[in-house]
């Protein structure tokens, strides 16, 4: 298996009244209600939780990014990603991911991400993504070309990656006279690719096709089968057989010394998904062209309030189904169990805390994580074969069968 | 003739490889009609009344309401480019000078451009609350920042004639028909929202007489622009009416119609 530690970086330092007030928590509720001296410090707090998820023994720490909302401090996964990079020793650096419809320059991101890779010696994951809704409003992209534009700068990215320079580009929506980065990642034949999603079909066919782990965020466990039924299906369609290696899941699971701390700290998760999905704005965060046509119906009646956020639910609804676990180890570790034999993923990202969760109440989870939640669910990994790509020496990818390693290193 | 005895027939027309749909009705000299950024009903009482005096010929733009989307147009002039190639395939409208264009709102935006084009190939030219130009006091409204529903309301000065024409509710279809067309918009409008940066230099060489009209309350393209219009296009006049917002040919449709034939025929 691979343990990942993750934070949405959550920016709670702001009047929540105001938020009500206005209705909405992102893209058009005023910046003017951040607070840098209470940035300054969560960021310098992330830190230290990230390096002590490190300590404890997780195998990955996953970054994401968000823009204009305070859910998410982190406006650039890549910042972070250097910092860690430098900071970190082991852990692998799973970035999941870089929005590329939002970026104007695909060959800056490869480079980037190359600096990254070699900076942590070899222990980059670059994972990609579309963006939110309302990314493609706060950054100027269009939603109408967010899939086009997802593709094309991933086959720039790879083809920067793998091929020598220089080369030209002439693609729908990039062009480059040049593309010859000198800075390349460490990693051969490239760092890997994880393709994380919630929602749109089109994301899970695409990874399969390529032979990329798919990380499901926090989908309800009957969904997530769906999912892999696709995933499977496809992979069977592109010639490979899926499973675990291919399979990753972001878990909310906040731990405590208690169950009743564990369940009040965990209602916070719902801080992020009112700010996210109960707060958000339908409108904004459904830009026309931006969602699958399939579900266009759905997506117009939510605009107008019709019908109920397609992805929100309440929390003892999702205490139930299990989006949500909260307790001391021993309560959270069967519930984990079973999710590992029902969905079979590799790749386990936990979402530890969120909202006003304190930082001290953090480094207790991430601490009990780390001594009795991850060695359990390393004996249940290896008890049902849920072997990671790492362990598994899977393909880089459907066009790069190698298993992704630091050149240099003996395999 | 009365409005109930004014006969639509429909086509599809092929234009650069597009499926346009064609609404035509009407007896007289070719009057082309481009419609709003959000689409149009298939039929109103203004078309009708158009048609009264002039072959309207109606076509839905490419990739809204009935007609295909072309997956590589980029432009609001590559639009105007597709309607110039529908004129000039068609035996009534070939000939320069013959066909007078009448742009609402985004329409209007085609309708300029397509008169910058070729600055004698229009006999007159009307436009109607319409995008194109950059206000310098104020915005053009950004629909990506509003509901389907929000939006068409703030077009109004009177909410009873939205619900009268759509509903208070509009159903569902029509919402998803008012997303298939905003997709095509951010498609072709995106960036800059709304307004070519260069069209008010090239609207100084248009030789075609052109009117203006402009809701008094339109809250989504602010009159000023109007006033720019009028003052770019060397023969122009601006007719300001009242009681209407954006949608002038919905909420004050025989006025708009009374302007219109004024303008058009010859006294």
């Amino acid at each position: 298996m691979h343990l990942m530690y993750f934070t949405e970086q959550p920016m709670s330092a702001y009047p929540e009244e105001a938020g009500r007030d206005f209705g909405a928590t992102a893209l058009m509720f005023s910046n003017r209600h951040f607070d840098p001296v209470a940035g300054s410090r969560l960021y310098n707090e992330y830190l230290e939780h990230y390096r002590l998820a490190e300590e404890v023994g997780f195998d990955g720490i996953m970054l994401n990014e968000h823009h204009n909302a305070p859910f998410c401090m982190q406006a650039k996964c890549n910042v972070f990603a250097s910092i860690l990079a430098a900071t970190t020793r082991r852990v692998k650096l799973v970035l999941l991911g870089n929005p590329l419809p939002l970026a104007d320059n695909p060959v800056r991101l490869a480079e980037e991400l190359a600096m990254i890779d070699m900076v942590s010696r070899g222990r980059l994951v670059s994972g990609f993504v579309r963006g939110g809704g309302q990314e493609q409003l706060a950054t100027g992209a269009n939603p109408a070309y967010n899939r086009e534009r997802f593709e094309e700068a991933h086959d720039l990215i790879v083809k920067a990656w793998t091929q020598p320079g220089p080369f030209r580009w002439e693609g729908p929506h990039y062009q480059h006279r040049v593309v010859n980065p000198w800075a390349l990642p460490l990693q051969k034949p490239h760092p890997r690719v994880w393709i994380p999603g919630v929602l749109s079909k089109e994301t899970i066919v695409w990874a399969a096709r390529k032979r990329y782990p798919y990380i499901a965020l926090s989908t309800e466990i009957e969904a997530t089968k769906k999912i892999w039924e696709l995933y499977d299906r496809v992979a069977q369609e592109t010639g490979y057989a899926g499973g675990p290696e291919y399979r990753g899941y972001l878990q909310r699971c906040h731990v405590a010394e208690t169950d009743e701390k564990a369940m009040e700290n965990a209602r916070q998760f719902m801080w992020m998904q009112g700010e996210f999905t109960g707060l958000a704005h339908p409108v904004w965060s459904s830009p026309s062209g931006y969602f699958s046509p399939s579900y266009r119906t759905a997506f117009v009646e939510y605009a107008v309030g019709r019908r109920s956020n397609p992805r929100g639910a309440s929390f003892e609804d999702q205490i139930d189904n299990q989006q949500i676990v909260a307790g001391t180890p021993k309560t959270v570790i069967p519930k984990l169990r079973r999710l590992l034999e029902e969905t079979r993923p590799s790749i386990m990202g936990f979402w530890a805390s969120d909202g006003f969760v304190s930082s001290e109440d953090t480094r207790t989870c991430i601490r009990l994580l780390g001594q009795e939640v991850l060695p359990a669910l390393r004996d249940i990994g290896k008890e049902l074969g849920l072997w990671s790509p790492f362990e598994a020496n899977a393909p880089t990818s459907i066009a790069f069968p190698d298993p992704a390693r630091p050149a240099g290193a003996v395999a | 003739m009365t409005a109930t005895t004014v006969a639509w027939e429909s086509e599809i027309v092929h234009v650069a490889g597009i499926a346009l749909h064609l609404a035509r009705a009407g007896r007289g000299a070719p009057l082309l009609v481009l419609h709003h950024d959000i689409g149009s009903p298939e039929r109103l009482p203004f078309y009708d009344a158009l048609a009264r005096h002039f072959t309207v010929l109606l076509p839905s733009h490419p990739g809204y309401d009935r007609s295909a989307r072309a997956d590589w147009l980029r432009s609001v002039r590559d639009v105007a480019v597709v309607y110039q190639a529908l004129l000039a395939g068609r035996e009534a409208t070939r000939e320069p000078g013959r066909v007078a264009v009448l742009g609402l709102g985004f329409g209007g935006w085609i309708a300029a451009e397509m008169a910058t084009m070729a600055p004698r190939a229009l006999s007159r030219l009307v436009l109607v609350g319409a995008m194109g130009i950059r206000p310098e006091r104020g915005e053009i409204v950004d629909q990506a920042l509003l509901s389907y529903i929000d939006y068409v309301r703030r077009g109004f000065a009177d909410q009873a004639t939205f619900d009268a024409i759509f509903g208070a509710e509009p159903l569902t279809p029509t919402l998803e028909q008012w997303d298939l067309n905003r997709e095509m918009t951010f498609r072709i409008a995106w960036k800059p929202y709304m307004y070519s940066a260069t069209l008010p230099y090239l609207l100084g060489s248009v030789a075609t007489p052109a009117l203006v009209v402009w809701g008094r309350d339109d809250r989504i393209v602010p009159l000023e622009c109007g006033e720019r219009y009028a003052k770019a296009l060397g023969q122009a006049r601006l007719e300001v009416v009242e009681g209407a917002g954006h949608f002038v040919e919905m909420e004050r449709p025989d006025a708009l119609a009374a302007l219109v034939t004024g303008f058009l025929t010859p006294a």
